[in-house]
């Protein structure tokens, strides 16, 4: 480990930059290629009825199933409390 | 019982034909009965690239609807001993692939070789799914570029879920070819290396082929790569197949090739 390679770490290549952008999507490809058929449209109801009390959009809504489809966690970002 | 081996790949220009070309050609000198099946339908190219395209009569439609025999069909190669190749029709549309009908036409393949080498078409669609679906082994032929690793990754899933051995609760074997390899911009950083790929897809390699002039001279004449025994790329092919039956070799041609006496006087060993 000269300072050379302490300078070459620091200059990312291209190649690494395609690396780690293909780890994410890939470990995120495979986390969806598990999930039942029914989620998408589970999904979207889920958010229909949400939508319908409170003023929320697509990217306030997070559902998962975990690996094993045994836990489902939904996640609702609320909007700001008007007073 | 012959073992049916499918070259795949997701993405489209990767290099599945000019390996299904070369593997099939090299079990084929190592001794083995081997026949080629052309799964492109419509854009069938594997006969021009084995150099048959002339003596093309009967294809793999025409023998799934019982309009030939597969013996009418089967084209003998000149060149080696023992190979066989069954085209792909230039005119008809995918959905002439019935599933049953090529089980039929595997099974009959099955008795008369010891492999059967498929080259998928690209896509994920029903050729490529239909072309995949009776494997029992699976090379991945990956480019070191994004897009390929990804598409290579989504056919790895299906066909660890919709091919017939996944159906069965056993697995395809996998294997992954890694193609148009080009050690300089490796080492410039500007290209996947190796062992990213190889992180990222998490299968075993079976062989790594470089960018090589090689191939178009090859294509052009209409002679499988893996016959130019002179070349990286015929060299490369030639290495995997070694490896697919069980050899050890070491992989070549992943680093820079130093011009000048030093190489000129070690040669190109392993
Ligand atoms: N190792 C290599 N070096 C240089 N060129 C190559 C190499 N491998 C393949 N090619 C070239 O890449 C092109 C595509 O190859 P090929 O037809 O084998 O890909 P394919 O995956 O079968 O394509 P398709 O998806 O259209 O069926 C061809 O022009 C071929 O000559
Ligand atoms: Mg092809």
């Amino acid at each position: 480990m000269g300072i050379l390679s302490y300078f070459r770490a620091k200059k990312q290549t291209s190649a690494s930059v395609a690396k780690e952008r293909l780890q994410v999507l890939v470990a995120y490809e495979r986390s969806q290629r598990n999930q039942p058929d029914y989620l998408p449209q589970m999904q979207q109801e889920i958010l229909a009825v949400i939508a319908r009390y409170v003023d929320v959009s697509v990217d306030d809504v997070q559902i998962n199933l975990d690996e094993d489809c045994s836990i489902l966690e939904l996640n609702v970002t609320l909007p700001e409390q008007k007073h | 019982m012959a073992e049916i081996i499918v070259v795949t790949s997701g993405k489209g220009g990767v290099g599945k034909t000019t390996s299904s070309a070369a593997i099939g050609t090299g079990l084929a000198l190592r001794g083995f009965k081997t026949v080629l099946v052309d799964f492109d339908v419509g854009l069938r190219n594997l006969d021009l690239i084995m150099g048959c395209e002339r003596r093309v009569v009967f294809d793999l439609v025409n023998v799934i609807n019982e309009e030939a025999t597969l013996n009418q069909a089967l084209i003998r190669d000149k060149r080696t001993e023992g190979l066989y190749i069954l085209p792909a029709s230039q005119t008809r549309d995918k959905d002439a692939l019935t599933q049953d009908g090529v089980e039929r036409v595997l099974n009959e393949l099955s008795e008369m070789f010891d492999y059967i080498v498929c080259d998928s078409p690209a896509g994920i669609e029903r050729g490529a799914h239909m072309a995949l679906y009776f494997a029992d082994t699976a090379i991945v032929v990956t480019n070191p570029e994004v897009s390929s690793v990804r598409d290579s990754d989504r056919i790895l899933g299906v066909l660890q879920s919709k091919s017939r051995k996944a159906e069965q609760g056993e697995q395809v074997r996998e294997h992954l070819l890694l193609t148009r390899y080009n050690p300089a911009r490796v080492q410039a950083g500007e290209m996947l290396s190796v062992d990213d790929v190889r992180d990222i897809l998490a299968i075993p390699l079976l062989g790594v082929i470089p960018e090589s002039d090689a191939v178009l001279k090859a294509s052009n004449q209409g002679q499988p790569v893996i016959l130019d025994d002179q070349s990286d790329a015929g060299q490369a092919y030639q290495d995997a197949i070694a490896r697919f039956l069980g050899e050890e070799r070491e992989h070549r041609f992943l680093e820079v090739q130093r011009k000048g006496l030093f190489s000129r006087v070690f040669g190109r060993k392993g």
